[in-house]
């Protein structure tokens, strides 16, 4: 059986402790995945600094060119994986064994990991507004205008605790290593192959192996990760966001309740934008945080929701294999119940409504042997405050709600992206300035196109980078 | 290479000793002129006679399981044989993060089973008359109690440092991880202190939590546990797993200080933990202290029925002292059960680990 250890600074550990990644369908055993400890961790970070020092020795210009190279190796090459090897339809066809996704959503996730790579050097330019890139390994310099910038890492390496259920979510640590900071991988127990896959691809285009750690384990070896590194990203529910807020060294990435908003001046067509909801809902098994959760609208909601459920209540299930099924299955037991029961008791209250219901054969909940399904549903809510209006999960699950205009900002909470179809200047201009609101599209945008050149929860160079005040010369008198 | 031609025979001598112990202990604890007022007081309630019915060690299975929530609150004394009453009396707690903890009251059980845990430790790493570091839990534990009688009985003079585990819990549970490193760090500064004030300290009892920021605070001052003159520590808890026991050895500690695990608590006293073999790849078997307490390895589902050699089952434990009788318990950890050794001739347990059915909800290693 395939076994993968943990990688310790670039060298293979085998631990005493190891835990088998098994088909969700038929429970066969896939790989065994050894289980660090937390002692290990701790014991590695007190090196972490070694990891920045040797990716300094790499120009930004030399480390961008490995970015290109490790796409390419991660999209075509048979790389080695613990003691056996992997082809990409290998990688596809694990990845979706374990976490449920289909394989077409697998490969799909691959892509967008090898494109960021594959333009990380405008992905940089943009996020860093033009910076001169070797200003991050040397720490200042002056720009074209002549004015002293100084940039200092807030740590040597970027800790990830990373998720079990999400592949996409890959795509966030890529710009880490260009920048020259180490990384240390916790995987989620049912998908270490991105973090595996992705390590062996940066190494073999050229980044030193000792600049990487994957520490597979326990839920300690998590929270180590989180205590020690001085910069972490980690992903979870709404408990683990809450827990981390106000954390400057925390990035927590959570349920986005990502949003369109139909404006007034366009909301009488509607339909001209049926597609551009149902994609932002359903695409990509409607498990990201950048899939719509919510459409809201002042008046047609009831025709709204009536025409999306129409187009995605007759998706069900199918094989892993079909290069268009729709759902992704919830592996972890009692998961898919759990949602089911808060949709149910949200649907008691008053002014909500399932659409879904009549397009569907069917229940729901789909409760199998080592699995379960929820197939997709749309809500109808009459007001702001039903529980269902502002609600996420990981399935092509979306409330229409029926909010005046004028009272959308006030109602919406907290929203990862929000596409706000109007050309209304003056509520285009409230928008802008809504602070709640994190990605904002204004126009005809799916939630879930998004643009790598923008930042994605927060500005991660500024994230890794402080700037700050340098002097090496007395300023001028004043 | 071990010679184990005389084992067959340990084993049935200790088996033989064991049902002796019980039908003394019985007899001890159901005796109106000796035993409890709880034991005496539950007797009545018995579809069976212990006096008469309890003939060898198995029989101890007709007791019903014996529940620890009995242990909460007062008065402690209805523990106290009659036969001892009088007596200097501690109490030792455990549990009580939130309620009432649970109680156990101890004349002399503790410096018996430390005592014996003494012997078994090796004197060329624990050099008799060398003085000791006790860094862990003590409060209501009285764990401090235990660990400072066996350093004067070695000979040597306990140094302590005392953490309050309850504390930790609640910090943890409200998320404030700040403030857990900063008592952790608070803890390994007393530490540091005493260490580096020339006590001479060359034993130490800890946990693995504390001995792992122990020795990376050491390190990262460019020392270690070795240079500062420790030689043999103790350590207990399910955080000591087999990947932990290597780890401490490779990476923690180094070939020259010498390091045993044990797994004990407020009922049992201490198991001794299989001396160190390279051939066991690192395997943790601990032995309990027969026949003062008892483990077996019993049936998930049917606590009387003991599992076959190195299957899994829940660990049980019996508990036969003057002061103490536990008929029967179920541990809330699960393990693998092991084969007699020379030195420990009756049932181990190896691979303990929190029981599978509570794990989840269970706060471990929080020291």
């Amino acid at each position: 059986m395939l076994e993968i250890p943990v990688i310790r600074w670039g060298k293979p550990y085998e631990s005493f402790d190891q835990q088998e990644v098994v088909h969700f369908e038929t429970g066969e055993p896939l790989a065994k995945v050894h289980q660090a400890n937390a002692g290990l961790v701790k014991m590695d970070m007190r090196k972490a600094q070694r990891a920045r020092d040797l990716l300094r020795e790499i120009p930004v210009s030399k480390l961008l060119e490995i970015c290109k190279k490790a796409a390419e190796l991660y999209m075509t090459a048979e790389l080695p994986l613990g003691n056996g090897t992997q082809t990409p339809e290998e990688f596809c066809r694990i990845q979706s064994a374990s976490t449920g996704m289909p394989e077409w959503m697998c490969a799909g996730n691959m892509k967008k990991v090898a494109f960021v790579l594959e333009h990380m050097d405008e992905i940089l330019d943009s996020l860093t507004r033009g910076l001169p890139l070797d200003m991050l390994t040397k720490g200042y310099g002056k720009e074209e205008r002549g004015v002293m910038m100084s940039y200092q890492a807030n740590s040597p390496v970027l800790g990830l605790v990373l998720p079990s259920n999400s592949p996409g979510v890959h795509t966030l640590w890529m710009p880490i290593l260009p920048m020259q900071i180490g990384l240390v991988l916790k995987p989620g127990s049912s998908e270490p192959w991105t973090p595996y896959r992705m390590t062996e691809a940066f190494c073999q285009a050229g980044i030193p192996r000792e600049c990487i750690s994957v520490y597979p384990g326990p839920h300690d070896v998590g929270s180590t990760v989180t205590e020690l590194c001085q910069r972490v990203m980690l992903f979870g529910g709404q408990a683990t966001i809450d827990k981390y807020k106000g954390n400057p060294n925390v990035q927590a990435h959570g349920p986005g309740f990502s949003k369109i908003l139909l404006g007034d001046d366009v909301v009488d067509r509607w339909e001209d934008y049926l597609d551009l909801m149902v994609d932002s809902i359903f695409q990509n098994g409607g498990r990201s945080c950048i899939n719509a959760s919510g459409v809201w609208a002042s008046r047609h909601t009831e025709a709204i929701a009536d025409a999306i459920a129409k187009r995605i209540g007759p998706a069900g299930p199918t094989s892993m294999t079909d290069p268009e099924a729709p759902l992704a299955a919830f592996t972890m037991t009692g998961a898919a119940q759990s949602m089911n029961g808060s949709i149910e008791a949200g649907l008691s209250e008053p002014g909500v409504t399932e659409v879904t219901a009549q397009y569907r054969d069917g229940d729901r909940l789909i409760e199998l042997e080592r699995c379960d399904y929820l197939r997709p549903t749309i809500v109808h809510c009459k007001n702001t405050d039903a529980t269902l209006a502002n609600t996420e999960y990981m399935f092509p699950m979306a409330s229409v709600v029926q909010c005046e205009q004028k009272d959308m900002l006030k109602k919406i909470g907290s929203t990862l992206v929000c596409t706000a179809i109007t050309e209304d200047e003056k509520w285009s201009q409230q928008l802008l300035d809504a602070t709640h609101i994190d990605r904002l599209n204004i126009g005809p945008i799916k939630t879930n196109a998004l643009n790598w050149l923008q930042p994605h929860e927060g500005n991660i160079v500024e994230f890794l980078f402080r700037a700050r005040a340098f002097q090496n010369e007395t300023p001028a008198a004043h | 290479m071990t010679d184990n031609s005389n084992l067959d025979e340990l084993v049935k001598q200790n088996q033989e000793a064991l049902d002796a112990h019980t039908l003394e202990s019985v007899k001890w604890h159901f005796s109106p002129e000796t035993g409890s007022p709880y034991w005496l007081e539950k007797a009545k309630s018995l579809d069976f006679n212990p006096l008469t019915d309890v003939k060898c060690f198995n029989d101890l299975n007709k007791f019903p399981l014996f529940e620890d929530d009995e242990l909460r609150g007062g008065p402690v004394d209805r523990w106290i044989p009659k036969a001892l009453l009088g007596k200097p009396t501690y109490v030792f707690e455990t549990g009580g993060t939130t309620g009432i903890p649970k109680s156990r009251v101890v004349i002399d059980d503790f410096r018996i089973d430390y005592e014996n845990f003494s012997e078994t430790l090796p004197d060329e790493s624990f050099p008799k008359g060398s003085n000791w570091l006790m860094l862990g839990p003590s409060g209501p534990r009285r764990l401090r109690l235990a660990v400072e009688h066996m350093a004067q009985y070695r000979g040597g003079i306990s140094f302590c440092v005392d953490l309050d585990p309850r504390w930790v819990v609640k910090l943890i549970k409200k998320g404030k991880i700040d403030e857990v490193k900063e008592y952790s760090a608070h803890v390994i500064d007393q530490a540091m202190a005493i260490l580096g004030a020339g006590h001479e300290i060359k034993c130490m009892f800890t946990t693995p939590k504390l001995l792992e920021a122990l020795a990376m605070r050491l390190m990262d001052e460019g020392s270690s546990i070795e240079e500062a003159g420790i030689k043999g520590i103790f350590c207990g808890g399910t955080e000591f797993t087999q990947q932990w026991y290597r780890f401490a050895r490779e990476e923690l500690l180094g070939e020259n200080v010498y390091i045993t695990p044990t797994y004990g608590n407020t009922l049992m006293g201490l198991a001794c933990g299989r001396p160190f073999d390279p051939a066991d790849d690192y395997k943790i078997t601990y032995y309990a202290p027969q026949p003062r307490a008892v483990i077996r390895v019993v049936d998930f589902d049917d606590h009387t029925k003991v599992v076959g050699y190195n299957e899994t089952g829940r660990v049980k434990l019996f508990t036969m002292t003057k002061e103490l009788f536990i008929p029967g318990f179920l541990e809330r950890d699960e393990g693998e059960r092991e084969v007699p050794h020379l030195k420990y001739p009756w049932d181990g347990v190896s691979g303990v680990r929190p029981f599978h059915e509570i794990a989840q909800s269970t706060t471990v290693g929080v020291y």
